[in-house]
């Protein structure tokens, strides 16, 4: 189950801002996420790839717990998260201050975006710095607004998200979650719910973000995307990593039979 | 048929009705008001983790919404001094019945529409680092309250109505009022009419708030 040593272009990585151990997840006699040793340092962009049902969107909502881990621990900064139940290990229960600290560091994208449908583009993306962070209204406004620019849409902050596109309602998830300056972005195939003239628009934000050295992680179908964008690519099958290694390894040069078979329903993309 | 209807009775007996609209209305938006907030709080203890909440809300729920107002009013003012030995007034009484059961629909109501956001909105908010209530505060009460006005109307409309079982407990309300005038002057035709002409005038207002209401929040979000 461990994954493979990681051959990165830089000798010297940075600690591991998280880190996952033994993580196990189980939706009641279903066992989706069968042991995952997993850490992330800063500056690193990881793909993860994977069929339907392999675990791959389970795996990245644990990291910010919008999942529950059923086993095992996740470290922030090396201090590991929530408390075991006294004599029993297995059992780790996470006080809600904790969660809401992780979540304020690790910022996420859904696929179906999750705007707030009651407030306009800019008081989605004010509503974390204001309630969370508990920010001035004007600092709030003047952040929400450089990241609504940053995104391209700094001329519908006064529209509501349901006169969007999809392309547009998804570019405010990433300035609402950018607004929060998380350590760690997650993107749970951000592009999958979108029609395909949009993909390229919402591809090109994430794009720019990778080539300002953010640390993100990112769950999707869009390979050709996946080989430019990542420092790291994950191959999730079963529920565990089948195979780890950097874009062309996983990609280009697979060594499991199962992630080339997996490759070869992918005959559209092109590298 | 030859009825000649006796408006100078309705005008003689008016002040008197006037007087029993006074504490319906005393009787009515206080219900109503201790009724919606305390529902909230049972609506939250359904939506609750623990079991224990979630059962005893259930039972309570229930025993409201299940047995008639009648027999909650009158069992409010008799059975509590047997219970608890607590005798309320009249007043009291009606009003604890009337409260009580309005939690109990009200519960409903913000169970159901709690329930009906998506869970991507507590998701998204979630995901910023919102707390439970700041999500339930911020993000799903503002979208629900929306949705359960009509049901809130409803509500208020049937509570209006219901304040009127009070006058078997003898509370000096507008239906009270109406049924002693109307045998004392032998006049149930005059007297009732107007009792129901002035239960309209009560209630018509506030549904024609919650429509205005409801239209301007159309046109929003």
């Amino acid at each position: 189950m461990q994954a493979e040593p990681l051959s990165m272009p830089e000798s010297t990585l940075p600690p591991p801002i998280l880190q996952v151990s033994g993580l196990h997840k189980w939706f009641g006699s279903l066992h989706v996420l069968r042991g995952i040793d997993f850490s992330v340092a800063a500056g690193e962009r990881v793909a993860i790839i994977g069929g339907s049902g392999s675990g791959k969107s389970t795996f990245l909502r644990c990291l910010n717990f919008m999942e529950m881990p059923t086993a095992g621990r996740i470290a922030l900064d090396g201090t590991p998260l929530g408390r075991a139940a006294a004599g029993r290990p297995d059992e780790v229960r996470y006080p809600e201050g904790e969660l809401c600290q992780v979540r304020e560091r690790v910022g996420m994208v859904f696929q179906q975006f999750n705007l707030f449908p009651h407030m306009t583009v800019l008081e989605n993306a004010m509503e974390g710095l204001v309630t969370v962070k508990r920010m001035k209204k004007a600092e709030a406004r003047e952040r929400a607004l450089r990241e609504l620019d940053k995104v391209g849409l700094g001329g519908k902050t006064d529209v509501y998200p349901g006169r969007l596109s999809g392309g547009q309602q998804q570019r405010v998830a990433i300035a609402r979650a950018l607004a929060m300056e998380p350590e760690i972005l997650l993107f749970d195939e951000p592009t999958s719910s979108l029609d395909p003239e949009l993909v390229g628009e919402v591809l090109r934000v994430i794009r720019q973000l990778a080539e300002e050295g953010r640390t993100m992680l990112l769950v999707t179908h869009e390979l050709g995307f996946a080989y430019h964008f990542a420092t790291k690519v994950i191959f999730l099958a079963d529920g565990v990593f089948h195979e780890v290694g950097t874009p062309d390894e996983v990609l280009k040069h697979p060594r499991q039979e199962r992630t080339r078979a997996f490759l070869e329903r992918f005959t559209e993309f092109s590298f | 048929m030859e009825y000649s209807f006796d408006f100078a009775l309705v005008v003689e007996t008016f002040p008197i009705l006037m007087r029993g609209f006074l504490v319906t209305l005393q009787l009515w938006l206080p219900s109503l008001a201790i009724g919606l907030a305390a529902g909230f709080l049972l609506a939250l203890a359904r939506l609750a983790r623990s079991r224990l909440l979630r059962g005893g809300s259930l039972v309570y729920i229930e025993l409201f919404r299940d047995t008639p107002v009648l027999i909650q009013l009158i069992w409010f003012y008799y059975a509590f001094p047997i219970l608890i030995g607590v005798q309320l007034s009249p007043f009291a009484a009606a009003l604890l019945a009337l409260a009580l059961n309005t939690s109990a629909y009200g519960a409903e109501i913000f169970r159901g529409g709690i329930q009906s956001i998506a869970r991507g909105q507590w998701e998204g908010a979630k995901a910023l680092g919102m707390r439970h209530a700041d999500v339930l505060r911020r993000i799903i009460l503002p979208q629900v309250f929306k949705l359960m006005l009509p049901a809130f109307t409803n509500r208020a409309v049937e509570v209006a109505k219901m304040s009127s079982l009070a006058s078997v407990l003898s509370v000096h309300e507008l239906m009270y009022q109406g049924r002693l005038l109307s045998s004392t002057y032998y006049r149930p035709f005059e007297i009732l009419t107007t009792v129901a002409v002035v239960y309209f005038v009560l209630i018509y207002p506030a549904t024609f708030l919650s429509m205005t209401l409801e239209r301007r929040m159309a046109g929003k979000g």
